[in-house]
């Protein structure tokens, strides 16, 4: 009896061994998912072949049922297992036939974008914004069709002097009372207003547009001035001078700059000076902060008492400086652009090859200008 | 103002070079323009003796000269013909540049004989018009000496500018007293002497001027000189009126240009014989008519200035002498004036007709009122040094007006204005150098000298003294810091408009910066039967007539430049400008505005992809600039249609509630790029930046807690039919309404008009997105939520839900 048993016993665990061994073969044979999902379902399915021998167990005795049902445990272990990790190779492979399959030419050009750019007058004004902020300066400004009281008179400009005629004045129709209006040939009647309703301390620069009937080869009807103003108790121009020349080293982003102020005259400012900036031409480009040459850059001055006066200030108790300049002209020297009148051209060629990134606002924390 | 080293050396005694002149006049505040060394320009040339002539073998006109040079015997071909043996020349080497013919020199074969150099004509070495043959060099000359020592043109010319508060500078001696003052050398003007009259002037003179209307000429004062003889001035004035671009006329013109270049003095001299009664100044009368020395005709009227005698005007005081009482030739007896005429009306009759002459200049900037007489003397003198003749004794008309410009000026001034420490005794005696009369008072009385009318007060001695004391010893100081923290530079609409700007630059568009100005008819094609921009405002004096109107839309600026750029090629381009408006012409008629233009080409791409229709490119573009200035875009609507250059369908404008509009966008009226010459279509936005309301300023900078629900959000599409006229914001709008709370986001993604949908019908679909904010929603809860969206639109607009 005992060897019948054993007999049996080992029959049964020969014919596990070799499901196993069939059922592991079909598995490795398996070369898609479904065919691997049949060969799960005949061996571990409701009905499968592993299934189907687990319910005997029920039947055995228990000798044999503690014999041959960790066998099937087993059996049925290792079969999900080797259907797991196959599973995974099939899908790995049919990810990888997919990737193959959907591979594009990444050379192909990318659909292109419009790039837009900023204006040299308003990357150049802005670089002088950056500059002047960080001295303490506001930045101030005022309409560009002005009056004659602002642009000339307040300004020390008598009526009819020929200083008036060194400023050729784009005028309106006079109106029933025989004023007339003018386009402001300068932005120094922001510094009139800004006098006139404000006490001192004031610091402030005025960025802006600027008229002259004027059109040749160095002069457009049209340009753009940034003045300064400085009126307290005590600044002179020593103060002028030391702005001005920390201006011209930060903005043409030079460690040092050679400066010659020469006097000279303006209705609005006594004394007057014209300041020069020394410098190199080396071919096309013009250095500055080196060579033997000089250049005028702006005029500046300490305000007349007249100035202050029609303003309601006491030029006895407060005084300053004021300056102006050119921002075209100082876009010009900076970057190297040949011709005042392309500025207003408008031509798209112009704008993409001598414009800015709108990313790269002037900024001293990274340097005025993108090297 | 020119003048030449020579003439400067009359009134300054120095040792001082040409360059070292030239820095102490910059430094000084006289901006030296050009120093032209005609020794150093001519310095290629020089005297060569012509020492054998003979014809030249194939060509009539020609000669075949030798000539002895500083390079040897040279054979020269020359075609003058006065190439003679025995002359003394201007050899121009081979490679000489010559400036009067633009041509550096080369060995030449002229008919078939080799020429080595050149004998140059005057006008060939740019000292003169001759050019009917070569120059002949005084027979002294030796050969090999530069040219221009023999020429007398070895006299350098310094040209610099006048400033308008300087007008002693147009007199050389003004200058020579600057350089004294800075010195470089003493100042040697001699003062003129009295002449002695010989007899009383027949000719009589008299102020006619009216009460009110003294000043146009408070002084007038002549002589009359019988006997003169006119004819060529003197050599040495000559070539220094040459140098100075004047040309030499006869003795008694030159004398007096002389005079006004020398003392800027200007003069007339009138031919006495041709005068008839009193000369006489008074102010003009209309219909009156003159013949000026420029041969021109001038009209004359009540502002003006005139010297008339008994035939009528002679003159405008202080610009212009007639015609038929001028100086000739023949002159033998004269009358010289020497006047005072008004700046100011002077100026203005000079404005008025358009006369430039150096008389004008000087006097609109102001004459010296004490050198009347002595200006007058000195003009004597030279008369009667370059013609003979005799004086009479001087006529003297009105008085000299008085001149005093008293500064109280304390010493303590120049420091405070431009920090520099100057010792007073050195202030005095930069003053006293500059003819200032300083009475050391406590504070300083300081007297102008008569020929300085710009200096009125302190600040103008404290120039006088830092100028001579130069500028170049400025101290360089550094503004005090204002504040700990600094407060925002930027106005908040300067801040907006350099936002607005950067946000369409990286959008694409590229910044264009226009002219404030329009043309005419760009203007009448924009001007809007809605708006009050009737007139435009007009310039009176236009640089061009395509530039006469202000601006009150940028549009047509940057339409136009995209149609010069598709000109060039360039069909696919957007330009924006963010730059002023103009409306009225008052302070608030400035307006701050963007605008954008684009023109688009369908480009071709290997990837296939929509193309936007333009009006939402620009329609994006405006949003994109007012969302960047600051705008609030959860209460921005949009309108329909644009002001009337926009196409009428096509075009919108984005307004905050019912009425203020921040901007317009669309396609452009193809009638209005018709009007302007320009291919269509093209798109365009503008934007009134002035319009979008401030940031209001935040109590504090923390922000408000983040509300992120951890609860998914869940999506539901609903189609809805519509009225082909119904907008898509109002569909959008009643959606939202649906439930306030639970909608996080609505997203139109289909707009369908056609097949399965009624006729006069559109579908338009939208994709609902619902955030739960305490629970998971229920079944119930969403079909809530739903029903409420489709009855919210169907109330709105009429919608309903697509079945």
């Amino acid at each position: 009896m005992a060897l019948f048993l054993l007999m049996m016993e080992t029959d049964a665990m020969s014919e596990i061994e070799t499901l196993e061994r069939e059922i592991l073969a079909k598995i490795a044979a398996a070369e898609t998912a479904s065919a691997l999902e049949e060969t799960r379902v005949a061996a571990l399915g409701k009905k499968g072949v592993v299934s189907e021998r687990m319910k005997t167990l029920g039947k055995m005795s228990p000798e044999e049922r503690k014999e041959i049902g960790p066998a099937l445990n087993g059996l049925k272990t290792r079969i999900a297992d080797a259907i797991e990790v196959k599973k995974a190779a099939l899908e790995e492979a049919a990810l990888d036939a997919r990737l193959a399959s959907e591979k594009v030419d990444v050379t192909l050009p990318v659909r292109p974008e419009p790039k837009g750019k900023i204006h040299p007058v308003s990357q150049v004004t802005e670089e002088i914004v950056a500059i002047f902020s960080a001295m303490g300066f506001d930045v101030a400004e005022g309409p560009d069709i002005e009056d004659d009281f602002h642009n000339f008179t307040a300004l020390n400009f008598p009526p009819d002097h020929p200083a008036r005629e060194m400023h050729d004045t784009f005028f309106f129709e006079p109106k029933e009372d025989g004023s007339r209006k003018l386009l402001r040939t300068h932005t120094s009647p922001v510094q009139v207003r800004t006098m006139m309703t404000q006490k001192p301390p004031i610091r402030i620069i005025i960025p802006g547009r600027t008229f002259r009937c004027d059109s040749d080869q160095t002069h457009t009807p049209m340009f753009h001035q940034v003045e300064g103003l400085v009126i307290d108790r005590d600044s002179h121009m020593g103060h002028l001078k030391g702005t001005l020349e920390a201006f011209a080293r930060t903005f043409f982003e030079v460690d040092s700059v050679k400066t010659r102020f020469r006097p000279h005259f303006f209705p609005f400012t006594e004394p007057s000076a014209e300041m020069d900036i020394g410098y190199e031409r080396v071919g096309n480009e013009i250095r500055i902060g080196q060579g033997e040459a000089w250049m005028e850059i702006l005029g500046c001055g300490m305000v007349h008492p007249n100035v202050l006066r029609n303003c309601g200030l006491d030029p006895d108790e407060y005084q300053g400086f004021a300056w102006g300049m050119g921002v075209d002209r100082l876009a010009m020297l900076k970057y190297g652009i040949p011709d005042l009148r392309d500025f207003f051209a408008s031509d798209a060629r112009w704008i993409e090859h001598y414009g800015f990134d709108p990313l790269d606002q002037p900024n001293l924390a990274v340097g005025l200008s993108r090297k | 103002m020119k003048f030449t080293l020579s003439w400067l050396k009359e009134h300054l005694k120095t040792e001082a070079s040409l360059d070292e002149i030239a820095d102490a006049m910059i430094a000084a505040g006289l901006e030296v323009e050009d120093v032209d060394d005609p020794a150093a320009r001519l310095s290629a040339f020089t005297i060569g003796e012509v020492v054998e002539a003979h014809n030249h073998p194939d060509a009539d006109k020609l000669r075949v000269c030798k000539v002895a040079t500083k390079d040897g015997e040279m054979q020269i071909v020359c075609g003058a013909p006065n190439a003679r043996k025995g002359i003394k020349v201007a050899y121009a080497p081979v490679g000489a540049y010559v400036p009067g013919i633009d041509i550096t020199l080369k060995k030449a074969k002229i008919r078939g004989v080799e020429s080595h150099g050149m004998m140059c004509s005057a006008r060939e070495l740019e000292l003169g018009e001759d050019h009917d043959g070569i120059i002949e060099a005084p027979e002294g000359a030796n050969v090999g000496d530069p040219v221009a020592a023999w020429l007398g043109a070895d006299d350098p010319v310094i040209d610099f500018e006048v400033t308008p508060n300087r007008p002693d500078t147009n007199g050389v001696n003004g200058v020579a007293r600057d350089l004294a003052a800075a010195g470089l050398g003493d100042l040697t003007t001699p003062a003129p002497q009295a002449i002695k009259g010989e007899f009383e002037s027949p000719q009589k003179i008299e102020l006619r001027l009216p009460a009110g209307a003294e000043d146009a000429c408070p002084c007038f004062a002549g002589r009359y000189v019988k006997g003169v003889k006119n004819g060529p001035s003197p050599q040495w004035m000559q070539a220094r009126l040459r140098a100075i671009g004047l040309r030499p006329i006869n003795a008694l013109v030159d004398m007096t240009n002389y005079i006004s270049y020398d003392r800027a003095r200007p003069l007339h001299v009138y031919d006495a014989d041709k005068l008839k009664g009193v000369i006489h100044a008074r102010l003009g009368e209309k219909g009156e008519r003159f013949v000026a020395l420029d041969g021109k005709s001038y009209d004359v009227d009540e502002a003006m200035t005139v010297i008339a005698d008994d035939n009528g005007v002679l003159g405008f005081g202080g610009v212009i002498g007639g015609e038929d009482t001028g100086c000739t030739e023949e002159t033998t007896n004269v009358f010289i004036e020497c006047a005072y005429f008004d700046p100011l009306r002077t100026a203005k009759t000079g404005r008025k007709t358009g006369i430039a002459s150096d008389a004008r200049y000087r006097f609109e900037r102001g004459v010296d009122p004490n050198f009347i007489i002595p200006g007058l003397e000195l003009a004597t003198q030279m008369v009667l040094d370059m013609c003979g003749g005799s004086p009479s004794d001087i006529e003297v008309a009105g008085s000299v007006p008085a001149f005093d410009h008293c500064v109280l000026y304390p010493t303590t001034e120049v420091k405070r204005l431009t920090g520099m420490d100057i010792a007073p005794e050195n202030q005095e005696k930069i003053l006293t150098a500059l003819g200032f009369v300083v009475r050391k008072s406590d504070p300083w009385q300081v007297d102008a000298p008569s020929w300085r009318p710009d200096v009125e007060g302190k600040a103008d001695i404290v120039e006088e003294v830092a100028r001579i004391a130069g500028f170049n010893n400025l101290p360089v100081a550094t503004l005090p810091l204002t504040t700990a923290v600094e407060s925002p530079k930027l106005t908040p609409a300067q801040d907006r408009r350099g936002r607005a700007r950067r946000a369409l630059a990286a959008r694409g568009l590229m910044e264009a910066v226009s002219w404030s100005f329009m043309d005419e008819r760009h203007a009448a094609l924009f001007r809007s039967a809605n708006e009050s921009r009737a007139a435009g405002l007009v310039l009176a004096n236009p640089i061009a007539s395509d530039l006469g109107v202000m601006r009150f839309s940028i549009l047509p600026n940057l339409i136009a430049a995209l149609q010069r750029n598709a000109d060039r090629g360039r069909d696919d381009l957007a330009l924006f400008e963010v730059a002023p408006t103009y409306a009225d012409d008052t302070p608030q008629g400035h307006k701050d505005a963007a605008a954008g233009a684009r023109r688009t080409a369908a480009a071709r791409h290997w990837s296939p992809g929509a193309t936007e229709d333009g009006v939402f490119q620009v329609k994006a573009d405006a949003l994109a600039a007012i969302e960047a200035a600051g705008a609030p875009m959860g209460s921005i609507q949009t309108a329909h249609p644009g002001p009337d250059y926009f196409h009428p369908g096509r075009s919108g404008v984005l307004q905050l509630g019912p009425t203020k509009k921040l901007a317009a966008f669309g396609e452009i009226h193809p009638r209005v790029l018709k009007g302007m010459d320009v291919d269509g279509p093209v798109f365009g936005f503008e934007i009134d930046l002035g319009a979008i309301p401030a940031r209001r300023a935040k109590a504090t900078k923390t922000r408000p807690a983040l509300d992120a629900s951890d609860l998914l959000p869940l999506r539901r599409d609903f189609a809805f039919v519509a009225d082909a006229a119904v907008e898509a914001e109002a569909l959008l709008k009643a959606v939202r309404a649906g439930d306030k709370a639970l909608i996080a986001g609505v997203r139109l993604f289909d707009v369908y008009e056609g097949k399965g949908v009624p006729e006069g019908k559109k579908s338009l679909a939208v994709e609902v997105t619902l955030q739960p904010r305490d629970k998971t929603l229920t079944d119930e809860e969403i079909e809530a939520v739903s029903s409420r969206i489709i009855a919210q639109v169907e109330k709105a607009t009429g919608a309903i839900l697509r079945q």
